[in-house]
């Protein structure tokens, strides 16, 4: 998979603070790249960086490998996190005004924006005054706004909040399909559910810098801990006395009418040894590994670099 | 380039296109002409003949009261009670009734009459009365009031220019004050006007969160710019239809009532004399023939194309000083409640150009006057101010240069505090923040 965006030792000096310090990120194209970190660890920079909106002090910026200059603005979709429309403007008057400033000709826009009108059934809006709109109904127009140029990179920071769960499933579905046409989308959130849900690569940053970069499925790989959850019945055998040393019981507890236990294998033994163990003794209904949420890792990480500081 | 036409035509259309907008466009002129038309219709409605019953009981008043285009007297040898029934009648506009008293003191004189009196007859009866116990006065303290009315003389001073070349020109300094001044006082609210637009729509852009949305797709500059001028078009707009309009309801109003326009001149003319000493003689109406002809002489003696082209440069020049300075304030606050700490340091220049206007008036070949026609925050006002009395080439150089060096000077520290402010919410900002946000490169 080739890279379309890379940041390169970016850094940006604020009187008193630094807000990044040399940070790289590399976005491979076609993917669904999150971009975590705590409040002011400074991923709003970052994204204003890569949208031109503010300067680095130092470092360089990468489209398909070659430097970004202003014109590729054009090629990026923003939908920040402090979003809002013109309350006075029409709502096609406004798509059309923000549209034409990406680049878009004004026949081409309208073309384009009655396609998407239509697509979210909002045709009836167009001549409606933005305040006459609910929240919800004016984040519709900001995403389809953010997404009517076509951009080659989405950009989007919190895009969820303020939309209710059905709309938030609609965009989650246009956010994907946006992928699957083509476009690459850096994806930053606080919620660690739709991280899971959407991310394939993600990037956390905290303090400034960047701690963990990678395929989401390899950091997952590489911050388990060899555990496994069963589900069993037992004759009343004792799962601590029943196993050698080799294993850790994490946890035990009783679901109605199946015990379940969380097991640590110690050494590097495979799970089909601990499953030998146990056979014998127990009747195994279940049987799954357990990989750390990004919830777990985003905590540990952050935790684990607030010591190191 | 082309982005910032497109956003100088949203800025431009979405405030002329404003409910605001057309009803003060509409309203402005008519107001203004209410000011010419109204005075006419005043004139022409108080214009018909009224007729002042006076009782005399002193026998010194009476003979002064000449009848006048407008006012008649009539002297009532009846006693005030029947005169009083013959207001009733409507016989009478009013009666004055002076009753037999001390000289020194007619304060007894009263004026009767079914409405409030007047002014201008008012004036007019007040100005003879004066004009007699002043006669008898002097008869008393042994002047003749013919020497009196000898040694009074209306001297009328022309003033002529005379230019390197040695061609004089007839000037008149109150013209030149009244040009000044009006150009001056437009340039003031324009500025103020215009630059609390631009504020208010940066202040609009943040408070709505629109702003990071549009920078992601232009410069903060740009938008700034694209604001600025297309608020600066909007006002030129407003300004040219007012003068339109204005100049349309006026002269149609001319061509439907040249006739009133006399009578209206006349009356405007009588209360300015009858108000101080009722007119008598010939040669005092004279004398104001020859000063309108002198005022219409000093008229075509200010050099207009410079007059209009400075006008032009310097409410453009200072609305662009100031606009950018407002636009950097919108940037730095949440609010519009918190604006006035920044608000204070820019408005004083101007405020003081507009004080210190009378003082440049008097002299305005003065230290102050150079001075403040010079530096930037305050030329577009005073040096508007200056202008009409003919300044120095070396001065309007000056002041030309040192204003666009002003600009672009305002701009760039503008533009520096901008593109910061507008991307920080919830964040009190004070000057030393400001000078934080300076020093930020870019």
């Amino acid at each position: 998979m080739s890279i379309l965006f890379e940041a390169q030792d970016v850094t940006k000096q604020y009187a008193g603070h630094k807000a990044l310090d040399k940070v790289s990120i590399s976005v491979p194209e076609g993917s669904i790249f999150g971009l975590l970190g705590p409040n002011g660890a400074g991923k709003t920079t970052l994204i204003r960086i890569i949208n031109d909106i503010i300067a680095p002090d130092s470092g360089k910026l990468l489209f398909n490998g070659k430097e970004a200059t202003s014109k590729m603005v054009e090629q990026i979709g923003y939908l920040p996190e402090e979003r809002g429309l013109y309350k006075k403007m029409k709502v096609g008057e406004q798509a059309l005004y923000l549209a034409q400033l990406k680049g878009l000709s004004k026949k081409e826009a309208t073309e384009r924006l009655r396609v998407w009108f239509e697509k979210f059934d909002i045709t009836s809006w167009w001549n409606k005054k933005v305040e006459e709109l609910s929240k919800g109904m004016q984040q519709k127009i900001q995403f389809i706004v953010t997404v009517v140029h076509d951009p080659k990179l989405l950009i989007f920071d919190e895009p969820f909040s303020g939309f209710d769960p059905i709309n938030v499933n609609l965009l989650k579905d246009e956010i994907l399909k946006l992928r699957d046409n083509g476009a690459t989308i850096i994806f930053s959130t606080h919620n660690m559910e739709s991280v899971e849900e959407l991310c394939d690569h993600i990037a956390l940053i905290d303090r400034s810098k960047k701690i963990l970069e990678g395929r989401m499925k390899e950091i997952k790989d590489a911050y388990k801990t060899n555990s496994f959850e069963i589900a069993y019945k037992s004759s009343g055998s004792n799962l601590s006395a029943v196993l050698k040393n080799g294993y850790e019981v994490l946890t035990q507890w009783q679901d109605d009418d199946m015990s379940r236990a969380k097991i640590r294998i110690k050494n590097n033994d495979k799970p089909n040894e601990l499953l030998k163990e146990l056979i014998p003794h127990i009747e195994i209904h279940s049987f799954n590994e357990i990989l750390p949420s990004m919830n777990e890792i985003f905590i540990r990480k952050v935790e684990e670099n607030k010591f190191k500081n | 380039m082309n982005k910032v036409l497109l956003i100088l035509k949203r800025e431009y259309l979405t405030r002329v296109k404003k409910k605001s907008f057309i009803v003060m466009t509409i309203l402005g002129p008519i107001l203004l002409a209410a000011l010419f038309i109204v005075p006419v219709y005043i004139a022409e409605m108080e214009g018909s003949n009224k007729v002042v019953g006076v009782i005399d009981e002193t026998n010194i008043f009476w003979h002064g009261f000449k009848n006048t285009d407008n006012i008649q007297f009539l002297k009532l040898d009846t006693d005030i009670e029947t005169a009083k029934k013959d207001i009733e009648n409507n016989d009478l506009y009013a009666v004055l009734y002076i009753p037999k008293t001390e000289l020194s003191v007619p304060q007894s004189a009263k004026l009767y009459s079914t409405g409030q009196p007047n002014i201008v007859v008012k004036g007019y009866i007040k100005g003879v009365m004066r004009k007699e116990v002043e006669a008898l006065k002097l008869q008393a303290s042994g002047v003749d009031p013919n020497i009196l009315k000898s040694i009074k003389t209306s001297i009328n001073l022309l003033t002529i220019k005379i230019n390197k070349a040695g061609e004089e020109k007839q000037s008149s300094t109150e013209l030149s004050m009244a040009i000044g001044f009006i150009g001056g006082f437009i340039i003031y609210i324009f500025i103020f006007m215009y630059g609390a637009l631009v504020m208010r729509g940066v202040i609009e852009e943040k408070v709505n969160r629109i702003v990071e949305v549009i920078v992601s797709s232009v410069k903060p500059f740009q938008l700034m710019m694209g604001k600025i001028v297309g608020v600066a078009l909007v006002g030129l707009t407003q300004f040219a239809l007012w003068v339109i309009f204005t100049l349309i309801i006026v002269s149609g109003f001319l061509s439907v009532y040249s006739t009133d326009i006399s009578k209206f001149k006349q009356s405007q003319l009588q209360m300015q004399t009858e108000n101080i000493v009722p007119m008598e003689d010939m040669s005092q109406e004279s004398n104001v023939n020859e000063s309108v002809i002198a005022v219409f002489e000093s008229i075509q003696s200010i050099n207009f194309p410079v007059m209009i082209g400075s006008f032009l440069f310097f409410f453009l020049g200072g609305y662009l000083l100031y606009a950018s300075l407002f636009a950097a304030i919108g940037a730095a606050v949440d609010s519009e409640t918190d604006t006035q700490q920044f608000m204070l340091p820019v408005t004083i220049p101007l405020i003081l150009s507009l004080v210190l206007a009378q003082v440049i008036i008097t002299n305005p070949d003065g230290p102050i006057a150079f001075w403040l026609s010079i530096i930037p925050l305050t030329s577009p006002i005073i040096m508007m101010i200056r202008i009409p009395f003919g300044v120095p080439f070396i001065d309007l150089f000056l002041s030309f240069t040192l204003l666009i060096l002003g600009f672009i000077g305002s701009t760039w520290i503008a533009a520096k505090i901008y593109r910061t402010g507008i991307l920080i919410y919830g964040k009190k900002v004070n000057y030393q923040e400001l000078w934080k946000w300076l020093k930020y490169k870019n």
